[in-house]
């Protein structure tokens, strides 16, 4: 196989931060090459190079053996290089087809746009991909896993040679994986390189050719994917061999209820909720994607109204209509979607951290206290291990997993009673995301209450000391958590669509 | 790695304290090097310019503008804007105007009532952006000619002089300075401005109010998200600039010794130029006071110079419009660089 790309010490230096020393990396033609690492690592940011968002500080990058500079990314676009970043970046207020083809769209006369044409072809796309978008819908309003969904027929409508996939299937369902997978082969199949970034070990073993390891903006190696056992990979990746443990289930039953949710109901996305949990308890939400569970969250902590339904708090019902109601009772809530509704990008770290406890910083005439602000902040940030030059380093600047840190440490330092967890792991590096297990775990033997919503049904698994799972917005069963539970018996309460009301509670009361 | 500082200085502003005012000058050191460039144009260009009567002059025409601008600086920074704030400072001057010459109340009140007036328009602009969604650009254009028109049924269309209350002028045109220290006759309005932007400063900087004024322009859902009562802090940021208003209507009406109905209109436009000059982004979440004022110096030093100079009012407007461009233009490119 030729090579298509050749990247040669890169070198790549940010304020503060020596984000990339001397690394290498090489691409063939028809192959998948993994791009692994910790938060922080420096993928993005060569991969950022590659495609033109970035300039490198020194280091040559070569494309079918030219040496080339990209100094845009529409450069890296002539050169056949496309890439799906790691942060979703489409147009909110434009349709899902203008998404698609925004900068190359299809022209008539006098410079009009064929709006016909292009959502025919927005709809071949989609048909190729199995995925069921309508092409002419405005982007406000997706699901994130549909948004990414849309941002890869982004990438592969341009035809590229190269494609670069930053961490596409964070906010994919196993079934979407799945469609993805097999476009993967195809394009293989036709010659286009891909690089793909997860911290997924299993997409590693099914979908790579090829891994390649980074450490602290180092390059460490790179190995054939099928003879390289996992632990062996993850070693390179942090520097150590990590121990995995199970889920050591509490016994409950003479513990409070911290929360008690009554036939919570919205449209046909919350369907007569039910449910409780106790303090110390880590209930688990499985289910698919699209399935209710974070529209059931936001309802109860006030950010979507709801139609109906009693949220108990301790016993006590709770008036909840906004998040600030919502954490004057003691509940907080980890969104999802931490660029939009998480962080503010532009502020920095400790601001971050403060958002949500402010006041607690504050005098009697709302003066702050920076000082005590940047100490907790600095603590955070080694309690967390959050990879940043300090807290004074603005959030946007910060790697995926690393901003997923800062918006965990904003709810800990909140001190809420109940916690609620959306995707707390999603793009967090495997290290980094047994130190939230374990977190997890101390939370509630402080006696929190914590809910942990998740896609990836081992960390359900490894987390839950109970699992309630949802499809299509209704509450289908409660598993027990611990060794015993399987992944299958939750991809069966996942897909259960009759509705079986009477066996959930019967499971509930069990 | 004087960038690290930079980036983290911009989040906050400055005025306060020491080792933030040097991440903040430098930041605004592009504004600043224009302002020493244009002074020193001026100087060399005409000898009555860089003279004390004429430093004060342009202090003194700095005054108003300068304590709008920092009105808008904060409603800026929450990522609205405020189109009512020159009509505002009219229809305060005329509320102080109605209780001290109509009622012949004492001076006290006069002053409290026409800033106690603005902050409550300010909060009725407020709960339309924040409680009623209404974008803030339409509720204060709404709110801009509501304000223009009922100055002018209150007065009559006439102005409101402010004869009978001794001591008016004197609040912007009077100098306390200048009693300690004769050499330096300060003019009041520009002490007035200088402490409305030292609280500002504070206020931006060193509060909870401020640092949500800040994540209000960087990410409303987040801040919201994070269990604040995103709407009523807003609507306080209206309601403070709406505060400041007043104190404008008060130094621009002492100015005139009298409140001009008619008067107002346009100083609104000034106003935000003066704050985009000084590198606040329009998208909210980034700017600071410091660099507002200097903003404010700068149209009014080029406002004077241009008219020592003899260059037709026409050319000044000319000449102020394309420093706004480029202004921003260099913000730009500083901004690309670092
Ligand atoms: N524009 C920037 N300015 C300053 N620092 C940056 C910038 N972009 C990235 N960094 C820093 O460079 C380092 C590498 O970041 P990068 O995003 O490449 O990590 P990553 O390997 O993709 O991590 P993750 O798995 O969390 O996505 C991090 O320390 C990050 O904070
Ligand atoms: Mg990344």
């Amino acid at each position: 196989m030729r090579d298509l790309v050749n990247m040669e010490r890169i070198e790549k230096r940010f304020p503060g931060v020596h984000a990339l020393k001397g690394v290498g990396f090489d691409l063939r033609a028809g192959e998948v090459h993994a791009l692994m690492g910790e938060n922080g690592a420096g993928k993005s940011t060569l991969m950022k190079i590659l495609s033109g968002v970035y300039q490198p500080d020194s280091g040559r990058i070569l494309v079918e053996g030219r040496e080339v500079m990209f100094g845009s990314p529409r450069a890296a676009q002539d050169h056949g290089i496309g890439i799906i970043h790691q942060e979703l970046a489409l147009m909110k207020d434009l349709t899902v087809a203008q998404n698609i083809f925004i900068g190359r769209e299809p022209r008539l006369s006098f410079g009009r746009i064929d709006e016909a044409r292009q959502n025919r072809e927005a709809r071949e796309l989609f048909a190729a991909l199995n995925i069921d978008i309508d092409p002419r819908r405005p982007v406000d309003g997706l699901s994130i896993a549909r948004q990414q969904m849309v941002e890869i027929a982004k990438a592969l409508s341009a035809r590229s040679k190269v494609l670069i996939m930053d961490e596409p299937t964070a906010a994919l369902t196993d079934g979407e994986i799945g469609e993805l997978f097999a476009m993967i082969e195809k394009l293989k199949s036709e010659g286009v390189g891909i690089v793909y970034i997860s911290h997924k070990m299993d997409e590693i073993k099914r979908i790579s050719d090829r891994v390649t390891v980074m450490r602290d903006g180092e390059y460490v190696g790179t190995v054939e994917a099928q003879d390289t056992p996992i632990s062996r990979i993850i070693e390179m990746m942090v520097g150590r061999a990590l121990s995995d443990e199970a889920v050591v289930v509490p016994d409950l039953t003479r513990a409070e209820t911290a929360l008690e949710v009554i036939d919570l109901n919205r449209g046909r996305e919350i369907r007569t909720v039910s449910f409780s949990l106790r303090k110390g308890e880590i209930l688990g939400f499985a289910g698919l994607m699209g399935a209710g569970r974070t529209e059931v969250a936001r309802a109860i902590f006030g950010a979507d109204p709801r139609e109906s339904g009693d949220i108990l708090v301790r016993g006590h019902k709770a008036d909840i209509r906004s998040p600030a109601d919502a954490v004057k009772a003691g509940i907080g809530y980890l969104s999802e979607d931490r660029k939009h509704f998480g962080l503010a990008l532009g502020m920095n770290v400790a601001d971050n951290i403060a958002l949500a406890s402010l006041p607690a910083f504050a005098n009697g005439v709302g003066r702050l206290d920076d000082g005590r602000m940047h100490r907790v902040a600095r603590d955070f940030i080694a309690r967390l291990g959050i990879r940043t030059p300090s807290e004074h380093q603005e959030v946007r600047l910060l790697s995926g997993g690393n901003q997923q840190k800062v918006v965990i440490a904003k709810w800990l330092l909140r001190d809420c009673d109940i916690l609620i967890f959306d995707e707390p792991t999603r793009g967090i590096d495997i290290g980094a995301k047994s130190e939230i297990y374990r977190l997890l775990a101390d939370l509630a033997a402080d006696g929190k209450a914590i809910i942990v919503i998740s896609s990836e049904l081992p960390e359900v698994l490894r987390v839950s000391h109970r699992i309630a799972v949802m499809c299509e917005g209704q509450l289908t069963g409660f598993l027990p958590g611990g060794a015993d539970t399987t992944q299958e018996q939750i991809m069966q309460l996942a897909t259960d669509r009759s509705g079986l009301r009477q066996a959930t509670r019967q499971e509930e009361t069990a | 790695m004087n960038a690290t500082t930079d980036k983290t200085a911009s989040t906050a502003s400055q005025l306060s304290s020491g080792a933030r005012l040097a991440g903040g000058a430098q930041q605004k050191l592009l504004a600043f090097a224009s302002l020493i460039a244009l002074v020193i144009g001026f100087s060399l260009a005409s000898p009555n310019f860089f003279q004390v009567s004429n430093i004060m002059a342009i202090l003194q025409a700095t005054s108003v503008n300068g304590v709008l601008a920092v009105a808008a600086t904060a409603v800026i920074l929450t990522g609205g804007i405020d189109l009512s704030i020159g009509t505002l400072m009219t229809f305060c001057a005329v509320v102080a105007g109605v209780v001290l010459t109509w009622g012949g109340l004492p001076l006290p009140l006069g002053l409290l009532a026409a800033i106690g007036a603005g902050a409550l328009v300010g909060l009725a602009s407020g709960t339309f952006v924040a409680r009623m969604k209404i974008p803030p650009f339409i509720a204060t254009l709404g709110m801009m000619l509501v304000l223009k028109g009922l100055s002018l049924i209150i007065t009559g269309a006439k102005p409101i002089y402010f004869n009978d209350t001794p001591g008016y002028t004197e609040i912007s045109q009077g100098s306390l300075i200048g009693l300690v220290i004769p050499a330096l006759p300060v003019p009041n309005g520009v002490l007035v401005l200088f402490l409305v932007a030292l609280a500002m400063a504070f206020v931006l900087s060193r509060t909870v109010l401020g640092r949500y004024t800040y994540a209000l322009g960087s990410n409303e859902e987040a801040v919201r998200l994070s269990g604040v009562n995103t709407n009523a802090w807003k609507m306080a940021v209206y309601a403070l600039a709406g505060g400041i208003c007043g104190i404008a209507g008060i130094l621009i009406s002492s100015r005139l010794n009298s409140a001009q109905p008619a008067l107002g209109l346009g100083y609104e436009l000034d106003a935000i130029a003066a704050v985009v000059i000084g590198g606040t982004s329009l998208a909210g979440g980034r700017g600071t006071v410091l660099g507002t004022l200097i903003g404010a110096l700068i149209m009014s030093v080029l406002t004077n110079g241009l008219r020592i100079l003899s260059v037709a009012p026409e050319w000044q407007t000319v000449v102020t419009g394309a420093i706004i461009i480029l202004a921003v233009y260099a913000d730009q490119l500083r901004r690309q660089r670092g």
